[in-house]
């Protein structure tokens, strides 16, 4: 397959213009295969291993646990142009966004210890902090977060890298952009709507046509071992 | 149409993973997701496809020296955050929305107390506290009604509502809800429009309870 046609770097290239068909094949046959290099009987992994993670997975990690400066101007280099593009589809000036960017980037550094990959991949998590800060902006009342998981599952799971769930969210994530491209435009164009904050509660459709039923379903287990591990360690 | 579920919604959880409920909603769908790991998956997954529509956009060309400006602050003091964490029966977001000090409750009469957190003209939310057995005074409301159980149980004409179930009535479902048998029931309800009761109380006082 010449270069030109591969659908892979096609899809690194421009996701949006893959075609149905490309999608399909990608999501059946590329992806999957791709990641289940790491889905081994293991289910912890050593540092040397962690490279089978994404590369945002890998920089971010080595933010989180080592405050690796190179690698957060990876993720700086990676994220902070899509960001800046993605904030200014909501009607932000470019000068606005860069500041809205730029304080997203410092969040990602300062709160890196709450990054956490068997919940979420990298780009949901700076997606919540974007949106976050964007609410700051606009509105008086800032944003009501939830509760941060009690600091004893959030311990034992940064002491136990379960690798399995890691790849798992990975791979959701993956498979959730090739639907996204796989949508038809109009209804694409809701759910593009939606998360960028344009539509209200009752504008939203129950039905996203995206696999947010797997997802969560993987990490509600992620979510059940890691307290089953909790408790077992306390036992 | 009214349509009554024990957990929240999915167009709920996706403005919420976007940032575009009102306050007072956002309040009741964060304590919910403090309340429950099932909710805080939903809410993953949804911030997960906010993420992939953010991969999707459109890079942007950044100014010269950006990276370098943003390299040169990670050493600069961060900003204190104070978060709160759940006391009692309230989870962390109510403790919030309470600055850490307990509710100030006003009585309703029949031992049934509120205390108003948030009121603006789009909307309200509040605690409540009923009695067990006793009834939450028939009331109708503009806009969505959304209840959640911090304590005890309540029931009306469309079920049973345990601790963290939520419950989500449309403007036109008109019910009487009562605090099951037992221990005191303690919800934290949201409403879009001031909450209007039919009976227990005369109109002319709403101003003064804000309700």
């Amino acid at each position: 397959m010449d270069e030109k046609n591969d659908p892979n770097l096609d899809l690194l290239r421009n996701p949006v213009m893959l075609t149905a068909e490309h999608a399909l094949d990608e999501h059946h046959r590329g992806a999957p295969m791709a990641l289940k290099r790491g889905r081994g009987k293991r289910d912890r992994l050593n540092d040397a291993t962690q490279t089978e993670y994404s590369d945002q997975t890998v920089w971010m990690l080595a933010v989180k646990n080592n405050r690796d400066r190179v690698a957060f101007g990876m993720i700086f280099d990676f994220y902070a142009p899509r960001l800046k593009g993605f904030v200014m589809r909501t009607g932000v000036s470019g000068a606005q966004a860069e500041e809205i960017v730029q304080e997203v980037l410092l969040t990602v550094w300062r709160k890196a210890d709450q990054f956490d990959p068997h919940r979420a991949q990298v780009s949901s998590w700076i997606y919540q902090i974007a949106r976050n800060r964007q609410i700051d902006v606009i509105r008086k009342e800032s944003r009501v977060m939830p509760e941060e998981l009690s600091t004893d599952l959030k311990d034992e799971g940064a002491s136990h890298e379960d690798a399995s769930q890691i790849m798992a969210v990975e791979q959701e994530a993956e498979t959730l952009r090739m639907a996204l491209a796989r949508l038809k435009p109009g209804q694409r164009e809701m759910v593009e709507k939606a998360y960028l904050g344009e539509l209200s509660h009752s504008e939203i459709q129950a039905e996203t046509g995206l696999p947010l039923g797997t997802i969560k379903s993987r990490i509600r287990l992620g979510l059940e071992k890691l307290r089953h591990e909790l408790k077992e360690l306390r036992s | 149409m009214s349509t009554i579920k024990h957990h929240i919604s999915d167009p709920l959880m996706a403005a919420y993973a976007a940032g575009n409920l009102p306050y007072h909603y956002e309040l009741v769908v964060a304590a919910q997701i403090s309340m429950s790991d099932e909710a805080r998956a939903r809410l993953a997954a949804h911030e997960m496809a906010g993420g992939a529509v953010m991969m999707d956009s459109a890079e942007a060309d950044l100014s010269a020296g950006m990276k370098n400006n943003v390299m040169a602050m990670l050493d600069e003091p961060a900003p204190k955050d104070v978060s709160y964490q759940k006391s009692g029966v309230f989870p962390g977001p109510v403790m919030e929305a309470l600055k850490g000090k307990p509710p100030k409750w006003k009585s309703l009469g029949f031992g049934v107390r509120q205390s108003i957190l948030h009121a603006d003209k789009e909307g309200s939310v509040r605690l409540l506290y009923i009695p067990g057995g006793e009834a939450v005074p028939e009331h109708s409301h503009e806009g969505l009604e959304l209840t959640l159980v911090l304590q005890g149980s309540f029931s009306d004409e469309t079920g049973r509502f345990g601790v963290g179930d939520i419950e989500i009535a449309d403007d036109d479902l008109e019910h009487t809800p009562h605090a099951d048998p037992g221990e005191p029931c303690i919800c934290l309800a949201a409403t879009g429009a001031p909450l209007r009761f039919k009976k227990f109380m005369p109109r002319l006082f709403q101003p003064i309870f804000k309700i």
